[in-house]
């Protein structure tokens, strides 16, 4: 199972790549909102996570771009702000779900494995 | 009923101070001794022949006893019972007995309506700091690090918590990464603690720079004293800016300051204070006041005319017994300065009366309006307002005009007495706000009234 990780925090980027890594996940990571479409088409990944605040471009609009182009590929949102208008934002860009800076790696393994497609093959951890 | 009541509370003091019996007042002015106590106790109304009777009685103007100097208060009162009846169920204070109260207690009264101001101005700072976490994009980034940092320390730790076996390398790399972040977050909080503690100073008794601007100018009476006839090479607007008290004022507020104090010295130089008092002296018992008249013996604009009669003081020595009222506006409506005085004092915050002239001026640029106007609910004072709407700064071609619209408020008392009264269609009825108004089918109305009746 293959997640694109997209944050351009590295320190988190490589904590939850190691944490995404153990419980199974291929994880592939990305740290740059202008390329980031160019990175999900490259790597076609079952999941994406995907940071609002992203340089050069944000998180809204490569999802608003993503969903345009006929993606239906789970995105499980980043964002360090909770609130209604960007929980708002994220559903009508076409989030599959959202989750609130700072969170648990119990939280996000937890809300990744929700979204993994059931037809996808399974790898063990 | 609410003038009535304070007129009753006044005939009372007066009578006192003047050691008057009752009954030998009541004797005067053809009443009953009983009839007069129920008037001064404000459980009766009175007005007509019977107050000018009483007022002659008590050798006083009729005003002395008709108007208090408590109009802001009362209306700061109303404010304060119709917020509370809104906010919290099941109060109904008794704002059909509010003048009574001010006139039995006006210590209570100036402290409730103090306290009323003093919410309304939180209420917005809360707002403004709300709007500021929002849309302030310096501490939305300043957050969005602070928390990205906190994630990478949480999830780093809750690795090394309960990752189970970690090669040493990783661990390594992980406390590094910890360490790292945590001087980042520290960083951080200190630079946002910073910030919002020098924003904070800005933000403290007042709530904008033009609350700050105009409250330091009310407490001058909106007079200039420094600037009257002073020399512009002296650096007159240096010695304002040097005052302790403007340099107490946040930075917004003092370069608007800057700005009113540079305005009011042309003001001064065009129309100097000495002349501008003798023509306002020779006209006025006789032929009232006509700012046209004096502009252009000054050769000034109407909206500068307008503008610096309102900064002429009213003194006992000087030509006015009574201060002017002004009021301006931009090219949006929004409200600029504003000057009150006895009778008409324009609501510090929130919308104004969109009846007034200042409006109907600014809907036809550059044609003089003369208006009276009376107050709705406040008796039969009346106002004779002057407004025109004229446009600021440098004009171009094909450049946005910046129009602002000013209004002069002129006591009806102060002019001689006209021998025709105005018929009541020539007096147009306003009010300040929409909720102290208590106009009926009024078709300007935006929002209700809290009260519910004439004053």
């Amino acid at each position: 199972m293959r997640v694109l990780l997209i944050e351009d925090e590295p320190n988190i980027t490589e904590a939850l790549r190691f944490v995404l890594s153990r419980d199974g996940w291929l994880v592939d990571t990305h740290a740059d909102g202008a390329t980031a479409l160019r990175a999900i088409a490259d790597k076609a990944p079952q999941v994406i996570v995907l940071d609002v605040m992203l340089p050069n471009r944000s998180g809204f609009e490569i999802l608003r771009d993503l969903r345009a182009q006929g993606s239906s590929v789970p995105v499980l949102m980043l964002t360090a702000r909770g609130q209604q208008r960007d929980r708002d934002l994220a559903q009508a860009a076409g989030a599959t779900a959202f989750m609130t800076k700072p969170f648990s790696n119990a939280d996000i393994v937890a809300a990744l494995r929700a979204l993994r497609p059931s037809d996808a093959p399974r790898v063990s951890p | 009923m609410a003038r009535s009541a304070l007129t009753g509370t006044r005939i009372r003091e007066r009578r006192l101070l003047a050691g008057i019996k009752q009954a030998a007042l009541a004797q005067q002015v053809g009443i009953s001794p009983a009839y007069l106590n129920l008037i001064e106790h404000n459980r009766r109304k009175i007005g007509g022949k019977l107050l000018v009777a009483l007022a002659r009685g008590l050798h006083v103007d009729v005003a002395t006893l008709t108007e208090g100097a408590q109009t802001a208060v009362i209306d700061a009162l109303r404010e304060a019972g119709g917020a509370q009846a809104r906010d919290i169920a099941g109060s109904a204070p008794e704002l059909d007995r509010l003048e009574d109260f001010a006139g039995r207690f006006p210590g209570w009264a100036d402290l409730i309506a103090a306290q009323r101001l003093r919410i309304t101005a939180l209420e917005r700072n809360v707002a403004a700091l709300t709007d500021r976490l929002a849309h302030d994009p310096y501490l939305s980034q300043a957050l969005h690090e602070v928390l990205s940092m906190v994630t990478a320390v949480r999830a780093t730790a809750g690795i090394l918590a309960n990752g189970g076996e970690i090669e040493r390398d990783w661990q390594l790399r992980f406390h590094r990464n910890i360490y790292e972040d945590s001087q980042r977050l520290a960083q951080g909080a200190q630079a946002l603690v910073s910030y919002l503690d020098s924003e904070g100073k800005e933000a403290v008794a007042l709530s904008t720079p033009l609350d700050e601007l105009e409250g330091w100018l009310a407490a001058r009476d909106y007079h200039l004293a420094e600037l009257e006839g002073a020399d512009p090479a002296g650096a007159p607007l240096e010695t304002v800016m040097a005052r302790e008290d403007v340099r107490a004022l946040g930075g917004a507020a003092q370069s608007l300051l800057r700005a009113v104090a540079a305005q009011y010295l042309s003001d001064a130089q065009a129309m100097p204070l000495a002349p501008l008092s003798a023509q306002i002296a020779a006209h006025l018992p006789r032929d009232g006041l006509d700012p046209a008249q004096i502009c252009a013996a000054f050769g000034t604009s109407l909206a500068q005319g307008l503008r610096r009669l309102a900064a002429v003081p009213a003194t006992d020595q000087g030509p006015l017994a009574q201060p002017l009222g002004f009021v301006s506006c931009d090219g949006s409506g929004t409200v600029l300065r504003r000057k009150g005085i006895e009778g008409f004092a324009p609501p510090r915050f929130g919308p104004t009366c969109p009846l007034w002239p200042l409006y109907g001026a600014l809907q036809r640029p550059m044609q003089p309006l003369r208006q009276r106007v009376a107050l709705a609910g406040q008796g039969e004072r009346r106002f004779v307002a002057f407004a025109i709407c004229a446009p600021q700064g440098v004009q171009g071609f094909n450049r946005a005009t910046v129009w602002e619209a000013v209004m002069l408020l002129v006591p009806e008392d102060l002019l001689p007495a006209d021998p025709a009264q105005p018929r009541r269609d020539e007096v147009l009825e306003v009010g300040t706000t929409c909720r102290l108004c208590p106009k009926a089918d009024c078709a300007a109305r935006r929002e209700p009234s809290v009260i519910s009746g004439p004053l």
